[in-house]
């Protein structure tokens, strides 16, 4: 039976599976039922400096994309921080973490661009005696127009600075959460290493409009007929967030850093690829919110059965071990050839491949062969794109089948060998190496 | 036999008789239809559209659907078939669209097409929006005879293509077997109807009832004052069963479920307590199950042949068998038994088939009926055809591939023509192409007879 603890940054947990700071984690309530469903840790849900209670809009606060069967692809809010009071928070947390001394409890938190506010609230924190602290330099609304959230994430100057002060005046971990609205994530993340945080968690929400509500000529959810931008989440946003986790994981300048994954999981098989890019831990939010709490039985039982199968015992037997082969496509192998490969006896003849490879491109399926309605693929015209392996419906009907060495490709009637990247390749005037 | 018939109305009343006959295959939700949307794979050169005698764009309007459009579904759906509605609720899809559905090949749970039909043809009905409209005129006038869907499907083609169009029907209503043949449950809420007055409403079709072919006209007179005629007479007649039917409580099924169809209390219609009904096709299990739904205790299909062979599909003779009817193969009939002029049972033999003929095995059963329901096909009404020179063949019309009879002007489609397919569909079909047919021949662009 796989072991599926962690100590990520020196904070224990049972689990790797924890509830991002979002409404789930708001209170006490929610968080204990969390944990009596067996998630390893939380992260609260962002406090603010003392004094009024944020407010939030009391018209619609959540957004979602759906499949037309209604599962939820991809979900926004224009909810704030916690608009409980710092108090009933702080003294929330402390009573929660006695009671589940053994999970992680780490608390999210975003104050004015100061060192005194942040060093007022870190002091007020530690009495809590919760595991951490993680900076909120990501909520792309309303508190980003406040100079705080992503308005702080987005300079990777503050985000050192920041950072900075944190470090110097708490012993707790600091973790910095990362927007991901931004054009290079590996700027911020430097930045937040060159600060001394302890980790990173990634991603936090992307600005967003769901929809426009043709009726009404406005964004939707619509709030007393207008909308503003949200923060979208969801497993729309995972392969995003896996790009941004895997660039920060490869980046010379901040390799090793240790990352805490976020964006889109709602099954184990999502936190294994989190986990396989390098990722100690990982948190969830929408798949809570759409599923409940009860999702997490299924992320431990499935994380464990799959380690089992493949003899890992431990999540750092196979953290991080897709991240060397993450590279630029300089560096991909130009020599190596496939040939898509249609298995006859799944094939439900529903025509897509042949329509997608015709009209979009190359032209390299039939749709009719002696009469008869029949798919097969024409192997001097495929470039091995894919595409149609994507749009079939049938699992496995079609593959993608490498060429041997020694084959020749009849596309190109080149023989198949060699390893040339496009740094070696003859057409490449700028070859650096040499074939 | 001392047995006396035991006939009555209202066997079953009220909330029974509503049950009964609600609507075999209820609506889609909105949610279902979406889902059910959702599953179409959107394939290219289809083979549910091939399959499909009219040749609807079923991936496009599954799309509509899918996207929330479903009146841009029903416009794809009644281009190709402006009987679009009721062909969704009667066409046997699990032998057409659905059976070739790539989803039957992979799941053997195809996308429930006919349903996803309905969907988007009873929005359009709820909405009313009228698509098409006379086209300009051509000032050429053509005679439709007979208001069933091949009829109106070639009266509204050729309306919007601008010809005069004048149809006869026999009948006291337009509709033909939609209004007065198939089973009750499977077109309620006068869904017949509203879609002749639908289909009517494309204006330039003038429908005169109660005008029968032979009687009230002759094909000559109207090859005279026409410019060109359609025959879309269906099968007027019913094939006896020849054993002495001068019995009573021996029922022509064609009969019985035009007059429950037309019926404003289907409690007024006498059924037997216990029903035998003659025949393997379509009428044999429209009869059975309403009439056992009407409050027959016990209705028995008996089938000469074996169930495989039966004209009705598997899913039919599922219908009737849910509904409690019980079907006895490879039984034909010998002998009626009659008791003071009515029928009290019939005499059977079982049957089995040597060197591919059926012949009798001598061994028989008898099964006591108090009404005795005659489902054995129809046949052409002849008078009046080859008088006008219209050949016929085993007893139907022939045409060529356009429609066009052996006499010039004179094209025919549906139930009559010879290779018709007993179908809705078909007979939409054949009364769209005949339309085109004409269009091509007034305009001097095609020929007016069959070589």
């Amino acid at each position: 039976m796989a072991d599926l603890s962690i100590n990520f940054c020196g904070v224990k947990a049972p689990n790797p599976f924890w509830l991002a700071s979002a409404p789930p984690t708001d209170k006490a309530y929610n968080v204990i039922r969390a944990f009596k469903a067996g998630w390893g840790g939380v992260v609260w849900k962002t406090l603010g400096e003392d004094g009024p209670p944020i407010v939030n809009v009391s018209g619609p606060r959540y957004g979602a994309w759906h499949s037309q069967d209604r599962r939820v692809m991809g979900f926004n809010n224009i909810e704030l921080i916690t608009d409980r009071t710092l108090e009933v928070n702080l003294q929330e947390i402390k009573q929660v973490k006695r009671d589940f001394p053994d999970r992680a409890l780490i608390t999210s938190l975003m104050v004015p661009c100061t060192e005194d506010a942040w060093k007022a609230i870190l002091k007020r924190v530690e009495d809590t005696e919760c595991d951490g602290v993680e900076l909120n330099f990501g909520c792309p609304h309303g508190m980003s127009e406040r100079g705080m959230g992503s308005a702080v994430g987005q300079v990777p100057e503050y985000i050192e600075m920041v950072a900075r002060w944190c470090k110097s005046h708490t012993r707790m971990p600091v973790f910095v959460k990362l927007t991901p609205n931004i054009t290079d994530i590996r700027w911020p993340a430097r930045a937040a290493k060159r600060g001394g945080a302890d980790a990173v968690s990634l991603i936090n929400t992307i600005s967003s409009i769901m929809k426009v509500d043709l009726d009404r000529m406005s964004p939707w959810p619509v709030v007393d007929g207008e909308g503003s931008h949200g923060g979208y989440c969801g497993p729309a946003v995972k392969p995003i967030a896996l790009n941004m986790v895997g660039e920060i994981a490869r980046d010379p300048e901040t390799a090793g850093l240790p990352i805490s994954g976020i964006g889109g999981i709602e099954t184990w098989r999502d936190a294994a690829e989190y986990i396989a890019l390098g990722c100690g831990s990982v948190q969830v939010c929408t798949a809570a919110m759409v599923y409940g709490f009860r999702i997490v039985e299924e992320m431990i039982s499935g994380l464990s059965n799959w380690m089992d199968e493949k003899g890992y015992r431990g999540i750092e037997d196979f953290r991080g071990l897709a991240v060397p082969r993450i590279k630029n496509w300089e560096n991909l192998n130009l020599d190596y050839a496939v040939k898509a490969s249609i298995d006859q006896d799944l094939c439900i003849k529903c025509g897509r491949c042949h329509i997608a490879c015709e009209d979009t491109s190359h032209q390299a399926i039939t749709q009719m062969v002696d009469g008869v309605r029949k798919f097969t693929v024409m192997e001097e015209e495929c470039v091995g794109c894919n595409l149609c392996a994507v749009v079939c419906p049938v699992d496995d009907c079609i593959t993608m089948v490498p060429l041997a060495d020694g084959a020749v490709d009849k596309r190109t009637g080149r023989v198949i060998g060699g390893r040339r990247t496009w740094l070696q390749h003859p057409n490449n005037p700028m070859a650096k190496e040499p074939a | 036999m001392s047995r006396q018939p035991d006939i009555a109305a209202g066997r079953l009343t009220g909330a029974d008789l509503d049950r009964n006959f609600a609507d075999l295959a209820p609506p889609l939700t909105k949610l279902e239809a979406r889902v059910a949307a959702e599953r179409c794979l959107y394939c290219y050169g289809a083979p549910c559209q091939t399959a499909c005698p009219t040749s609807i764009d079923i991936p496009l309007f599954i799309r509509q659907i899918a996207t929330g459009n479903p009146l841009g579904a029903a416009r794809t759906i009644l281009d190709a078939n402006i009987f679009g509605a009721m062909c969704a609720r009667v066409c046997p899809t699990e032998t057409l669209c659905e059976e070739a559905c790539v989803r039957e090949a992979a799941e053997g749970k195809p996308v429930e097409i006919g349903r996803l039909q309905r969907h988007a043809t009873d929005a359009l009905m709820a909405d009313g929006r009228q698509f098409y409209r006379r086209g300009a005129a051509t000032g050429r006038n053509v005679a439709v005879v007979g208001a069933g869907p091949a009829g109106l499907a070639c009266a509204h083609k050729l309306a919007t293509l601008g010809h005069a169009v004048t149809v006869l029907e026999a009948r006291a209503k337009a509709g033909g077997l939609n209004e007065y043949g198939l089973a009750a449950y499977k077109a309620t809420n006068a869904i017949a109807a509203r879609e002749i007055d639908y289909i009517l409403g494309v204006g330039g079709i003038c429908v005169s009832t109660g005008k029968a072919l032979g009687r009230d006209f002759s094909l000559g007179e109207l090859r005279e004052s026409h410019d060109a005629v359609f025959l879309a007479i269906g099968l007027g007649d019913t094939n006896p069963l020849g054993l002495g039917d001068g019995l009573s409580g021996v029922i022509d099924a064609v009969d019985f479920i035009a007059e429950l169809r037309q019926a404003s209390d289907k409690a007024s219609l006498p059924v037997g307590r216990k029903v035998v009904v003659i025949g393997g096709g379509m009428t044999a299990i429209d009869i059975a199950t309403q009439v056992k739904r009407l409050g027959a205790e016990d209705v028995t299909i008996a089938y000469r042949r074996t169930r495989a062979e039966m004209g009705a599909s598997g899913y039919e003779q599922d219908v009737a068998l849910a509904s409690g009817v019980a079907i006895r193969a490879s039984l034909m009939p010998k002998r009626l038994v009659g008791a003071d002029g009515a029928v009290v049972a019939i005499e059977l033999e079982r049957t089995r088939t040597e060197a591919g003929k059926l012949v009798g095995t001598g061994e028989l059963e008898t099964l006591a009926c108090d009404q005795l329901f005659i489902a054995i096909g129809q046949s052409l009404v002849t008078a009046g055809l080859v008088e006008a020179g219209i050949r016929l063949e085993k007893g139907r019309v022939v045409v060529d591939a356009e429609g066009r009879t052996s006499a010039p002007g004179i094209w025919a489609g549906g139930d009559c023509v010879l290779g018709g397919k007993d179908l809705t569909v078909a007979a939409v079909e054949d009364g769209k192409q005949a339309a085109l047919s004409i269009d091509r021949a007034l305009s001097g662009a095609g020929a007016i007879a069959a070589e």
